[in-house]
């Protein structure tokens, strides 16, 4: 007898434009102690499904149109608000994703903590402490008894979350949903909270709905696994069965476009390559199964001339920040953010810049482009040394460097069409003499990067993430630059549209002859583009080199933990885990 | 926090000195002088009461006597009311509008409060539209138009108050009514306001989630984070009241510091000006001090200062 | 790949124009003002009394057919007095919030985006003004400058500017870092092209929003003045001075409050309705999908 047990659920979201199906006839069922994996791109419906169990869909403009969810007897879907009070943080608890704006930041942890407690079980702040402390400990936070009366803000993103799940599991709740909560963390953070989930299941009982749209995760952890696709689900099974022999062609498209680290790959395969959306007129979308076309171009090895120097080369960067600035003094204390780091590129090769946050790739690659000045060192493009020049005499460098950042959404003027974003750059730099040409220009810059020429009067907020970047590629590209700075460009994106982006990337890089320095945490995405890679942790490089070296022999015992923490998800790891 | 205290009050100095010399010249700039108006007194004798003020020397020596007597703490005699030091005018109705301030503020917040938190959890209910109505009334009507209104209905009107002075304790209802009653009205919105954007904030999905009730959600979870708009606001208002209050006195005929400010740059009263000014200052500088550790207190990430 | 929405070039003032025309509450307000300033700028033309003439014989009279608003102290037409003053006040209002905008903007635009010392600087300059008494230096001004009609509103309006060029402050050191901005930078745009093609539209919206809400303030503030005695001055009128005079005799002649003091009330709600309107209409957060 399953614990829950969703049949034909439908969220469905009334706005001004048109009604969104979030969440379109989806049945799942949940087992006492088992871990179910909802697996999903953004839009896919997977949050939705979560908030509808806990009455935590915002009503207007969203309603739930049919389906039950039975838990213990009663529907969930019928609950009212006071009903859903009753169960929310008492048997079934919720994790969110990001920590920091999840915890209250006024409010102590202690406070926080024992809050279930006291709204579920009248318990006294005196007795609930105790439990807290427990918890705490439990969750693998040390000092627990100190730290419980901390505020947020003092806590480590990974801290929090661990806290996040204290709270959570404080009143032995049957089921712990857990809406993405890995998504912003590092890498080695994120190994160690599914580790400490899968040991909580297995002391405490608990049941596991993990949402996420990241497979490797899910192949970590999840013992079953439900694959969301526009807010239907396409295909479910054993976590075993769904990556060994996926089934709907969503599904192997999406285990097909990641990079992974021991796939040859040079172009990736994408979603589209599996599967074709044909949309009906009556709004009903039908998916179609493709053959995959996978034909791999040459593999080439991209060799260094030893006779040849360097497009770029950087000698003993730092990038020092002051800490506090007063009108009169100085600065004292200084944040080391680049602390000597030396590297160099060959033209038309990819250096790849790995490390977690805050180690400070970021700052390298902004420094290099003089973003942001350097405190010391040497940077040399082409025969020109640049760590000294004020911005004034820059901007001929402007034309050859540019770089593509992290986020699509902050990266265009929300304000420019994008024939305004596209040939501004052309006409501060007096590139085509007239506006017409610089038009067509702009045209042939979006259809390179797979974008139409209509849509050259329309406004960034027209476009989806995935549109957006593609932009800020022909926006880095107006200039015809040698050298592009790729930082995090594509971290914030869906796996199946981060596969597309990057595909783009090394194509624009064999027919322009593209020198890129590639920023990502991502260990997988980057072995996939570079060529040479540098390690950085704490504003310095452990370990640099050839890329294929260093993945299959790390020498630094960082890299190495690196490597490790990226989830397990061949089939191999999966056998091993469930056996 | 003893020590921020007083470091701040030691930064605040140098901004007192540039103020006090600031208006020192800019009150100089103003034509007219301290005795031009009065009744017609012959050019002699005029010439002999501004020497006694010491108005006959050149201006920086006026300027640097003027100084070295602030910085022993001498604001020096009202050129205006004759016999009396600037500090003792100050003093002796600083205290009444401190008084008229306090009570305003208190009613504001007692009425503004209230009303913002219930406009912010019936969110576009009938009862939000009602208080925001009411509090926009509150804001749109000055208050030489709200207190004679008040004084016809409670005083002339009902006969429950007596329309001057500041004698009992029911003189100062209606004036602190009056004037409460505004800063009521800006109060309610921003609390509300301030509640909005805390509750949609991902921490308050946080508390749902947990199973709280929609009070716990307004109290303990939304309450801090929401109120420290009106924080940052009140200290400005406070002061606000303090020099602003003059409408308030000539119409309800009260002894305080209000209407020195009027008064003093109207006759040119030098010395009363500066004495105003620097006060006014002064209560500024002690204010942002107590709002900022108020807003230090609601907010544990800003006390890292 | 989602395609791009149907209607093409829909731009962000489109998409905020939507959602405040449907704002029944702003839509109203903004319908009331634009009356009450469209009445104010035509109805003393086409009345056939004139506002600064005194006509002894008929004065102090309550509403009637003639006077449908009645006449003051001096026997002029209440109605004729009261439009003739809202031309002044909204005039007062609305340029002291322009001069306050201008100064104001580019204050807080040049502190917030060159930051450092200039900022701090330049924001320490306007903590210490702000730290002067309004009152007095108002007064100080208007003194100084004589009572003239025009440097009534400069004087208000070099008041207000401070807590524009706050909000601007605030506002462009926000955007300054985000990355379209240094996307710009690192296409070799100059500050001045950065400053106005980049970061100034973008904050535009809580400009207007603030805006809106400072001409209702300038307007009080010209009625705390005529409570002085140092705002518009005879035979000009304003509705600030008509309030003043109104209130000291309502207890005899109530209409002569009334009636000002409804059109001023009116203008000060619907503009800071409008206010309100503007900012839940131009809230960035629905912008993104």
């Amino acid at each position: 007898m399953p614990l829950l047990e969703v049949d034909n659920l439908k969220t469905w979201f009334h706005t001004r434009d048109g009604v969104v199906r979030a969440v379109d006839g989806i049945s799942f069922a949940l087992e006492k102690g088992q871990i179910l994996g909802i697996v999903g791109e953004s839009g896919s419906g997977k949050s939705v499904t979560v908030h509808s169990l806990m009455g935590l869909v915002p009503s207007p403009p969203g309603r739930i149109e049919d389906g039950n969810a039975t838990f213990d007897g009663s529907d969930l879907l019928q609950c009212s608000q006071r009903e859903f009070r009753d169960l929310r943080g008492k048997r079934i608890a919720m994790i969110f994703q990001d920590p920091m704006t999840s915890l209250n930041p006024y409010l102590r942890i202690s406070e926080q903590l024992i809050e279930p407690l006291v709204i579920h079980e009248d318990a006294s702040r005196e007795d609930a402490l105790p439990h807290a402390i427990e918890m705490l400990e439990k969750v693998g936070i040390r000092d627990a008894a100190e730290r419980v009366h901390s505020y947020p803000h003092e806590f480590s993103g990974g801290m929090r979350q661990r806290v996040m799940i204290a709270m959570a599991l404080i009143t032995n709740p049957e089921v712990l949903i857990a809406d993405e909560p890995t998504t912003a963390l590092d890498v080695t953070v994120q190994a160690q909270i599914l580790r400490l989930l899968k040991e909580l299941r297995d002391d405490l009982g608990v049941s596991v709905i993990f949402i996420t749209h990241d497979l490797g995760v899910v192949a970590e952890i999840a013992d079953d696994i439900a694959v969301m696709f526009r807010g239907k689900i396409v295909e479910q099974g054993s976590a075993l069965s769904i990556f060994e022999n996926p089934k709907h062609p969503y599904t192997k498209g999406l285990l097909a476009c990641r990079p992974r680290l021991d796939s040859t790959f040079i172009i990736l395969p994408t979603v589209a390559d599996f599967l074709e959306i044909v949309e009906a007129e009556d709004g009903e979308t039908e998916l179609r199964e493709k053959e995959p076309d996978l034909k791999q171009p040459e593999p080439e090895k991209k060799v260094a001339d030893e006779n040849e120097e360097s497009l770029l080369e950087v000698r003993e960067l730092a990038v020092h920040f002051p800490v506090r600035k007063s009108l009169w003094r100085g600065a004292s204390e200084f944040v080391k953010a680049v602390d000597d780091i030396s590297f160099k590129i060959f033209k038309g090769h990819t250096l790849g810049l790995v490390g977690e946050s805050g180690c400070g790739k970021t700052t390298t690659g902004r420094a290099i482009l003089k973003l942001v000045e350097p405190t010391a060192g040497e940077i040399r493009f082409g025969n020109d040394f640049l760590q000294h020049l004020p911005p004034s005499a820059m901007l001929p460098f402007r034309k050859r460097m540019q770089i593509i950042f992290q986020d699509p959404y902050a990266s265009l003027n929300p304000r420019l069409t994008l024939e305004q974003t596209l040939t501004e750059p052309m006409a501060v730099h007096g590139i085509s003499k007239s506006h017409a040409e610089r038009r067509d220009r702009a045209v042939a810059l979006l259809e390179e990067v797979g974008l139409e020429a209509a849509f050259l009067r329309r406004y960034p907020h027209e476009f989806s993430g995935g549109q957006r970047q593609r932009l800020c590629v022909a926006r880095a590209l107006s200039l015809e630059p040698e050298f592009i700075v790729c930082d995090e460009a594509v971290s914030a994106m869906d796996v199946s549209v981060q596969a597309q982006v990057l595909n783009l990337l090394k194509e624009l890089q064999a027919r322009r002859g593209l020198t890129y320095i590639f920023i990502s945490h991502d260990l997988s995405v980057v072995k996939f583009m570079a060529d040479t890679m540098a390690v950085m942790r704490a504003g310095i490089i452990v370990e640099q080199g050839d890329a294929e070296e260093i993945y299959a022999n790390p020498r630094d015992e960082y890299t190495q933990q690196l490597i490790d923490a990226i989830p397990r998800d061949s089939v191999k790891s999966i056998r091993k885990r469930v056996a | 926090m003893g020590l921020y205290v007083v470091k701040r009050l030691l930064q605040a100095i140098p901004v007192l000195l540039v103020i006090a010399t600031l208006t020192f010249f800019m009150v100089r700039l103003a034509p007219g002088g301290p005795f031009d108006e009065e009744k017609k007194v012959p050019p002699e004798i005029k010439e002999r009461i501004e020497k006694h003020y010491g108005l006959d020397q050149p201006l920086w020596k006026q300027y640097l006597s003027y100084m070295s007597n602030l910085v022993q703490g001498d604001l020096g005699p009202s050129f205006k009311y004759a016999g009396w030091t600037v500090a003792e005018l100050i003093g002796s109705s600083a205290p009444v509008s401190l008084m008229l301030g306090l009570l305003a503020m208190l009613i504001a917040l007692s009425i503004g409060l209230p009303a913002g938190l219930i406009a912010a959890l019936y969110k576009n209910s009938p009862t939000d539209y009602l208080a925001m109505s009411a509090a926009m009334i509150g804001i749109c009507l000055p208050t030489f138009v709200m207190g004679p209104l008040l004084i016809l209905g409670f005083s002339s009107g009902m006969g429950w108050f007596a329309p001057l002075g500041w004698y009992t304790w029911s003189d100062m209802v209606l004036p602190s009514l009056t004037l409460g009653l505004y800063f009521a009205a800006y109060i309610a919105r921003l609390t509300r306001g301030g509640m909005l954007e805390v509750l949609s904030q991902d921490f308050i999905r946080t508390a749902r989630a947990k199973g709280a009730s929609e009070r716990r959600v307004m109290l303990k979870h939304a309450l801090k984070g929401g109120l420290l708009p009106v924080v940052a606001f009140i200290g400005p208002a406070f002061a606000g009241i303090i020099s602003g209050s003059f409408i308030i006195e000539t119409i309800f005929f009260i002894p305080g510091l209000g209407r020195f400010f009027v008064t003093s740059a109207l006759n040119r009263d030098y010395t009363m000006v500066l004495g105003t000014v620097l006060f006014y200052a002064l209560l500024i500088i002690v204010l942002n001090i107590i709002v900022d550790l108020v807003q230090a207190w609601l907010n544990p990430r800003t006390r890292l200062e | 790949m989602i395609a791009a929405k149907q209607t093409p070039g829909a731009s962000l003032w489109r998409d905020a124009w939507r959602r405040l025309s449907r704002n029944r509450l702003a839509v109203a307000s903004g319908v009331t003002f634009i009356t009450v300033t469209f009445i104010c700028l035509l109805g003393p033309f086409v009345s056939s009394f004139d506002p600064s003439k005194a006509d002894l014989q008929s004065s102090y009279q309550p509403p009637s057919a003639d006077h449908w608003f009645g006449t003051d102290g001096l026997g002029r037409d209440l109605l004729v007095r009261t439009l003739s003053g809202g031309q002044i006040s909204l005039t007062v209002g609305i340029l002291a919030t322009a001069v306050s905008l201008v100064i104001g903007v580019t204050w807080g635009a040049i502190a917030g985006y060159f930051g450092g010392r200039t900022d701090s600087l330049m924001m320490r300059f306007v903590d210490i003004l702000y730290s002067l008494p309004f009152v007095i230096m108002v007064i100080l001004l208007m003194v100084m400058f004589g009572r003239n009609f025009i440097l009534l509103f400069a004087a208000i309006g070099l008041v207000e500017w401070l807590t524009m060029a706050r909000i601007v402050r605030g506002q462009v050191m926000a955007l300054k870092n985000t990355e379209f901005v240094e996307a710009a930078r690192a296409l070799g745009y100059s500050r001045l092209r950065i400053i106005f093609r980049h970061l100034l539209p973008n904050i535009i919206g809580p400009v207007i929003i603030y805006a809106t809400l400072t001409v209702p303030a300038v307007m009080l503030l010209e009625a705390v003045l005529s409570f002085l005695g140092l705002g518009v001055q005879p035979p000009m009128s304003s509705w600030g001075l008509l309030i003043n005079n109104g209130a000291e005799k309502i207890d005899v002649y109530p209409w002569l409050l009334v009636f000002p003091a409804v059109f001023f009330s009116l203008t000060l709600f619907s503009l800071n309705f409008i206010g309100d309107g503007l900012r839940d209409a131009l809230d960035p957060k629905s912008s993104k999908d």
